[in-house]
C-alpha cells in the first residue's frame, strides 16, 4: 500500500496563456513519506489550491513529475488513463467543509466510496463501520449527516477520505470550522490514521493551533516550496 | 451499489410528494380530456348501435340524420323494404329539444320510432325498467340519463306522454339522452305550430283564389290537409337479411330510389370525421398544451433539485462517481416523480370522471399510452439537469 508515498518534482501549473498567463506552480518539489502527515502552509494566493488538485487530478499541470506510492502519474503528462479511477482509488480527500452527502447516513457516506469501486453493499459498509470505530463515531453510523456535530461531521469526511485506503490524502484546511481541541483531535487522528494505514497525508492549512503538531512542513510562497521542519510537537 | 436517487427522493420525500400530487392534478386533467374525447366517439358508436340498423337512408346528398338535416318522404320505406336483401326497414325522426317534466327540463333526443314490435329499428334494443311503447300515441321510453321515472309525466310541445320505459347508455352523438316516441307523435311534434299560427296559415290559405274555386268543392279543405300533416321523417333504418352485405343492399337502394344510403363504417366516419372533429381538434391542442406544461413543470422541479445538490455532485465527481451514474440519479428522479404524478392522476381521473355530466370513457390503452408519454417527457426534462451536473467541475470541490 504505502509504498513511497508522494513524490513530486519540478511541478509546475500556468493558469491561461499569453498576457494573463499566471504561473501559479513554478516548480513545486515535495516529498511525503508513507505514515507521514506534512503541513502545507502559505498565504492566500500562493499555489496552495492549486497544488492540491494537481495532485488531486482534477486540474493538469503544466509540467514536472508526480509518483504517488510506486506510481508514477504525472510525467509532463497524465500517466494514466482514468484520472476519475485514480482520485477513488489512490487519493482520500478532505475537505474544509466535511461535504457529506446529505441524502445517505453516516454509514453510507462512507461505504459509498467502494461501492462506487464494485465492492459489495455489506462488504462496504462493514469497511465502513470499521474506520468509523478506529475514529470513534460508531454511535452515529446509522445517523443523517445533518444530525451530526462539526467534530462528528469531520471525523466522517475522514473516514470517508481514508476508507479505500489510498496511499495519499489531500486535507484542505479540514480544521478550519472546528476550536482548538477539535481541531487537535483531528490532527492525532489523522496522525494515527496515518501511522496505522501507511497513508502519506498533505495537510493544507494556516490554522495556528495546529501548525505546532506538523513535524515537517513545507512553506508554500509564489507557486514555490520550500521545507523546513516542524514542532513535530505531538501525538506519539 | 446503493440507489443515490432513491436515497435523495426518501430524505427529500416531502418535495416528491408534493410536486408529485401537483403534478398529478395536470395529468388527472389530461386522462380526463382524452377520455371526454374517448365518450364522444363512444357516444357516437352507441347511438349507432342502439339504432339496430345496417344501412342508413337519408335525404340525397346530405349527411344525414345526425350530422346535417334530412328530410324524406314518411312513405318511402314500404318500396324500399320490398328491395332485395333488405330485412327490415322502418321511419325514424331525430329532434333535440328540451323535454319539459314539472317545472323544470332536460335536453334530450327524442326519437321518432315506427309503429312495429320490439326490434323494429329504431327502436331501444333493450329496458333496464318498464316496457316498450305499445299504444301509438303519448308513451315515451326514457334513458335514465334524462332522470325521469316510470309513470312520470313528460311534455314535448304541446304533448304530455307518460314514461313507460327506461333505457340505459341511449345517448345522442352530442351525449343528450334520448327520448323515444311514437312516430306520428314525433312528426308533429317536429312542424307543430302554434294555434294562431294554424288560424293565420288557414285564413290565408282560404283567401287564396287559387284555392277558393266555388266550382272545386272540397278543393279548399284537401289543401289545408295538405299544408297541415307533416309526412316527412329524417330517414329510414334498413336492417340488411342474413347472406347480403351491407354494400350489396345500399347500392340498388342508391341507383333506384335516388336516395343517398350509408353502411355502419361511413355512418362512423361522418360522425368521428365530420361531427366531432372540432372538438377531438380542440382537445387535441389541450392535451399539447398540458404536455407542454407537465413537462416544464418536471424540467424546473428537477434542475431546481440538481441546483440543490450541486456542491454534492462535486464531490461525488471529485470522489470518482462516474458521470453515468450521477446522469443516472437526475433520469430516475424525473422519473419517480413522473410516476408519483401518474398514480396520483390515474387515480383523480378514475375519481373524477363519473362526475362529468358527459359520458368519460377513460381506456387502459390511453393510460398506458399516457404514462409512456409521461416518461418520454420526463426524460427529455432530465436533460437540462443532467447537462448542468455533467459540466460541474470536480475542482469545485476543493475550492480556491
Ligand atoms: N482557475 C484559475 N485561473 C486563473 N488563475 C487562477 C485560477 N485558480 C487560481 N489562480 C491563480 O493562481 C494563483 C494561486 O491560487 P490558489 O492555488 O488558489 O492559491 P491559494 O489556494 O494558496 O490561495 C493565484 O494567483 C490565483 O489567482
Ligand atoms: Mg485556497
Amino acid at each position: 500500500m504505502g509504498g513511497k508515498g508522494i513524490r513530486i518534482e519540478g511541478l509546475r501549473k500556468r493558469y491561461g496563456q499569453g498576457d494573463t498567463a499566471v504561473d501559479a506552480l513554478k516548480g513545486v518539489d515535495m516529498h511525503v513519506a508513507p505514515g507521514e502527515v506534512v503541513g502545507l502552509i502559505g498565504p492566500s494566493g500562493s499555489g496552495k489550491s492549486t497544488l492540491l488538485k494537481c495532485l488531486g487530478a482534477v486540474i493538469d499541470p503544466t509540467a514536472g513529475r508526480m509518483v504517488l506510492g510506486e506510481e508514477t502519474i504525472y510525467d509532463d503528462g497524465w500517466q494514466v488513463r482514468d484520472l476519475r479511477a485514480l482520485r477513488r482509488d489512490k487519493i482520500g480527500f478532505v475537505f474544509q467543509a466535511p461535504y457529506l452527502i446529505p441524502f445517505l447516513d453516516v454509514t453510507d457516506n462512507v461505504a459509498l466510496l467502494p461501492m462506487l469501486a464494485g465492492v459489495a453493499n455489506a462488504e462496504a459498509r462493514a469497511r465502513a463501520l470499521e474506520l468509523l470505530t478506529a475514529l470513534d463515531v460508531q454511535h452515529r453510523a446509522r445517523a443523517m449527516p445533518s444530525q451530526l456535530s462539526g467534530g462528528e461531521q469531520q471525523r466522517v469526511a475522514i473516514a470517508r477520505g481514508l476508507v479505500n485506503r489510498p496511499p495519499v490524502i489531500l486535507a484542505d484546511e479540514p480544521t478550519a470550522p472546528l476550536d482548538s481541541q477539535r481541531a487537535l483531535a483531528v490532527v492525532r487522528i489523522l496522525n494515527q490514521m496515518a501511522r496505522q494505514y501507511e497513508t502519506a497525508i498533505i495537510v493544507v492549512t494556516h490554522d495556528e493551533k495546529i501548525i505546532p503538531t506538523f513535524k515537517r512542513i513545507y512553506h508554500i510562497r509564489d507557486g514555490a516550496t520550500h521545507e523546513e521542519a516542524g514542532e513535530g510537537r505531538g501525538f506519539d | 451499489m446503493i440507489s443515490l436517487a432513491g436515497r435523495d427522493i426518501l430524505h427529500a420525500w416531502g418535495k416528491f410528494v408534493f410536486t408529485g400530487i401537483g403534478l398529478g392534478l395536470l395529468i388527472g386533467v389530461t386522462l380526463t380530456m382524452a377520455g371526454v374525447y374517448r365518450g364522444m366517439v363512444d357516444d357516437g358508436k352507441a347511438l349507432l348501435d342502439n339504432s339496430g340498423a345496417d344501412l342508413w337512408v337519408v335525404q340525397k346528398d346530405t349527411l344525414g340524420p345526425y350530422a346535417e338535416s334530412s328530410s324524406l318522404h314518411d312513405d318511402g320505406w314500404r318500396a324500399i323494404r320490398a328491395m332485395p336483401g333488405v330485412a327490415d326497414a322502418a321511419n325514424v325522426t331525430y329532434l333535440t329539444m328540451q323535454v319539459r317534466r314539472g317545472d323544470g327540463d332536460v335536453r334530450a333526443m327524442v326519437v321518432g320510432v315506427a309503429a312495429g314490435e320490439p326490434g323494429t329499428p329504431g327502436w331501444p334494443p333493450y329496458l333496464v325498467a318498464g316496457r316498450q311503447i305499445t299504444r301509438s300515441h303519448y308513451e315515451a321510453v326514457a334513458d335514465i340519463a334524462t332522470g325521469f321515472r316510470l309513470g312520470d309525466r313528460i311534455r314535448i310541445r304541446r304533448n304530455h306522454y307518460t314514461v313507460v320505459g327506461l333505457t340505459r347508455r341511449m345517448v345522442s352523438s352530442n351525449g343528450d339522452p334520448m327520448v323515444f316516441i311514437p312516430l306520428k307523435d314525433a312528426q308533429e311534434a317536429q312542424f307543430l305550430k302554434d294555434n294562431d299560427a294554424i288560424l293565420q296559415s288557414r285564413r290565408r290559405t282560404a283567401q287564396n283564389p287559387a284555392f277558393d274555386r266555388p266550382g272545386v268543392p272540397g278543393l279548399l279543405d284537401a289543401a289545408i290537409a295538405a299544408q297541415e300533416g307533416n309526412p316527412f321523417v329524417n330517414a329510414v333504418l334498413v336492417r340488411v337479411a342474413p347472406g347480403y352485405t351491407p354494400e350489396q343492399v345500399a347500392e340498388p337502394i342508391r341507383r333506384w330510389k335516388r336516395l343517398t344510403v350509408y353502411t355502419r363504417a361511413q355512418m362512423e366516419g361522418i360522425l368521428v370525421g365530420k361531427l366531432i372533429a372540432t372538438s377531438a381538434k380542440q382537445i387535441g391542442m389541450f392535451l399539447v398544451i398540458l404536455a407542454a406544461v407537465s413537462a416544464a413543470i418536471v424540467a424546473f422541479i428537477i434542475y431546481t433539485l440538481t441546483m440543490d445538490k450541486i456542491r454534492e455532485i462535486a464531490v461525488l465527481k471529485l470522489i470518482g462517481t462516474r458521470n453515468r451514474t450521477i446522469a443516472a440519479m437526475i433520469l430516475q428522479q424525473a422519473l419517480a416523480l413522473g410516476a408519483i404524478g401518474f398514480v396520483v392522476g390515474k387515480i383523480t381521473a378514475t375519481f373524477a370522471a363519473p362526475l362529468f355530466p358527459k359520458y368519460v370513457l377513460l381506456m387502459p390503452a390511453d393510460s398506458v399510452a399516457g404514462f409512456l408519454a409521461l416518461l418520454a417527457i420526463c426524460a427529455l426534462a432530465s436533460v437540462i439537469a443532467i447537462r448542468m451536473a455533467l459540466k460541474v467541475d470536480p475542482a469545485e470541490a476543493i475550492g480556491g
